[in-house]
């Protein structure tokens, strides 16, 4: 494959393939940092990919006080889905079972669109009756009461249809801790990107998959292409300076969220170098005939 | 520009001047303008008798002078934006949709009567039956904003169903009397027995008097709600935002009828 080498670190001419989602923005607010974060915490939990978690969602960042709806300490969550009715499922259970059960929790819509799904509104009757409507302009909010005071939920949230899900990275370096290393600094530089998330653990997935199965009954396996040790086993992706791959995931509420994550991702591994950090970056497509959004490296070198 | 109209003499008769409103004279003329009949008996009254008029895009009306006998203002308005420099009579803003109205005087009974959207200011003090349903009517105000900046008489708020209406200054007896649902906020002193009949819906008091005895005390409250609503409200009155900001308790009530209402009060 080609590739185009900045400060040492090779850039293979090629492209992340990405699919469209469906996603929306929550706030999610607590009596201190400490519990507000919490409720974002246990609500995007087990949320990695929409194959096995039926979402993918994560922490887009911290809000200040002075900035959240309540004026209380506050943090951003996205959450996407393959369809609308994924979404409004995976939403309501979520808010209900993590953020409703959170002590101090509220939770406040932070995607303004033309098309919403059901939050409190949904969420109200755990109320039994008790539950109070509030309009404000063009704002509703229910108010659940709870043991701790009032759960105060906003009825609905905006919901884009124009999310983009599936850009990515592979990082790969000598050995562990340089890819590790490497990975970690591009995860921490994405995280300042608004509305994009890297869903799976701290944003690094160590099990990056292909499509298909020797299996019947799975429909995604190991990408042994980039497991270093199956090299001479297999057609590998591999060149022999290459000791260890970690992938990153990201996931955007538009396409140039994707974009500027990735770009800023890049810049980190290649600012950090080959010494310290990865030897080589590339990226996961499957020929870009199944996702319509295409990512090129080359484009996003800063 | 604004389509201005300035009194010339004191109406001569009660004047309905519901029939000025921004969507009814956007393809007028002035001398369309002029030739519309505002009488209430059955002298004729143009709107040329009246005042002056310069002409100017009607989606703004301003009316330069007032007068207690100027019924109707904004009745039915449903967009663009009203002003009034001077008072106005009865059903000011009744039936609004939306739009926003401004008096910058006095106004008699019934302003904001069942009105349903938009944003009504009175810089001055009202009559009766703030934001309340007309005779026959089931629901009072329903949706909107109502700013008071002065007092308001007896029963503001009477059946009010949705919206907001924020009364600056004092209330009469029996505020909120047979409220539905909706925000009633008041940060003067108020009459007796506020909340009567009251079935759900939110009254806030900064200076509640002692409230009557089917009232039941639900002690500190403990939400978010207070501080969010304090902030939508903070463009509109500090004195609002305030009260919000300060912890309050909560009565609910009236248990004479289904008691899912609240009053808070300052803690």
């Amino acid at each position: 494959m080609r590739t185009i080498t900045k400060n040492g670190v090779r850039i293979d001419d090629t492209f992340a393939e990405a699919f469209p989602m469906r996603g929306t923005a929550l706030i999610l607010t607590g009596p201190n940092k400490r519990w507000a974060r919490q409720a974002a915490v246990t609500m995007t939990g087990f949320a990695t990919s929409v194959i096995g978690c039926g979402c993918e969602a994560s922490i887009d960042g911290e809000v200040e006080a002075r900035d959240t709806p309540d004026g209380r300490p506050g943090v951003r969550v996205l959450i996407f889905a393959m369809s609308s009715n994924d979404l409004q499922t995976q939403l309501v259970n979520r808010v209900g079972q993590c953020v409703l059960t959170s002590p101090g929790s509220a939770c406040f819509s932070d995607l303004v669109a033309a098309d919403a799904l059901k939050v409190g509104d949904l969420l109200r009757y755990f109320g039994d009756g008790w539950q109070i409507s509030k309009k404000f302009g063009n704002r509703h909010f229910w108010r659940v009461p709870v043991m701790d005071g009032e759960f105060l939920c906003e009825a609905t949230t905006g919901f884009t249809k124009g999310a983009v899900g599936g850009g990515n990275l592979l990082i790969c370096g000598a050995d562990y801790e340089k890819t590790l290393r490497a990975a970690e600094a591009a995860v921490e530089a994405m995280n300042e990107v608004r509305d994009a998330i890297m869903p799976f653990p701290g944003g690094i997935v160590r099990s990056g998959s292909k499509v298909g199965s020797k299996y019947k009954a799975l429909h995604a396996s190991t990408n042994d292409a980039f497991c270093p040790s199956l090299r001479g086993m297999t057609k590998t992706a591999l060149d022999d300076d290459i000791g260890c791959v970690l992938e990153i995931v990201i996931d955007g509420l538009t396409e140039a969220a994707v974009a500027d994550a990735t770009r800023a991702g890049l810049a980190a591994i290649i600012k950090l170098g080959p010494r310290n950090g990865a030897r080589r970056v590339s990226a996961g497509n499957y020929g870009g005939k199944l996702g319509p959004f295409h990512f090129h490296l080359k484009d996003l070198l800063a | 520009m604004t389509l201005v109209l300035t009194l010339k003499v004191t109406p001569p008769q009660r004047l309905d001047l519901s029939v000025l409103l921004p969507h009814l004279l956007a393809d007028k003329s002035s001398k369309d303008v002029a030739a519309i009949d505002l009488a209430t008996t059955r002298e004729k009254i143009t709107v040329g008798d009246l005042f002056r008029i310069r002409a100017g895009s009607a989606e703004e009306i301003r009316f330069e002078g007032g007068s207690e006998r100027f019924d109707g203002v904004g009745q039915g308005l449903q967009q663009g934006r009203i002003f009034v420099a001077g008072d106005a009579g009865i059903n000011a803003g009744r039936q609004m949709t939306g739009g926003d109205l401004v008096i910058s005087g006095n106004v008699g009974p019934y302003a904001g009567s069942a009105m349903t959207g938009g944003r009504l200011e009175i810089l001055g003090n009202a009559g009766d039956f703030l934001g309340a349903p007309r005779e026959g009517e089931l629901n009072g105000m329903s949706g909107g904003l109502l700013v008071l900046r002065g007092a308001a008489g007896r029963r503001a708020g009477d059946r009010l169903r949705r919206g907001t209406i924020l009364i600056e200054g004092d209330a009469g007896d029996w505020l909120g009397s047979r409220l539905i649902a909706g925000t009633l906020i008041v940060l003067g002193r108020v009459g007796v027995s506020p909340g009567y009949l009251m079935r759900r819906g939110t009254i806030v008091l900064a200076k509640p008097p002692a409230l009557a005895s089917t009232f039941v005390d639900c002690g500190q409250f403990a939400s978010s709600f207070p501080a969010v609503f304090g902030r939508f409200l903070l463009p509109e009155s500090r004195g609002a935002a305030r009260l919000f900001r300060a912890p309050l308790r909560k009565f609910a009530g009236d248990m004479a009828v289904l008691g899912k209402g609240e009053i808070f009060v300052p803690a």
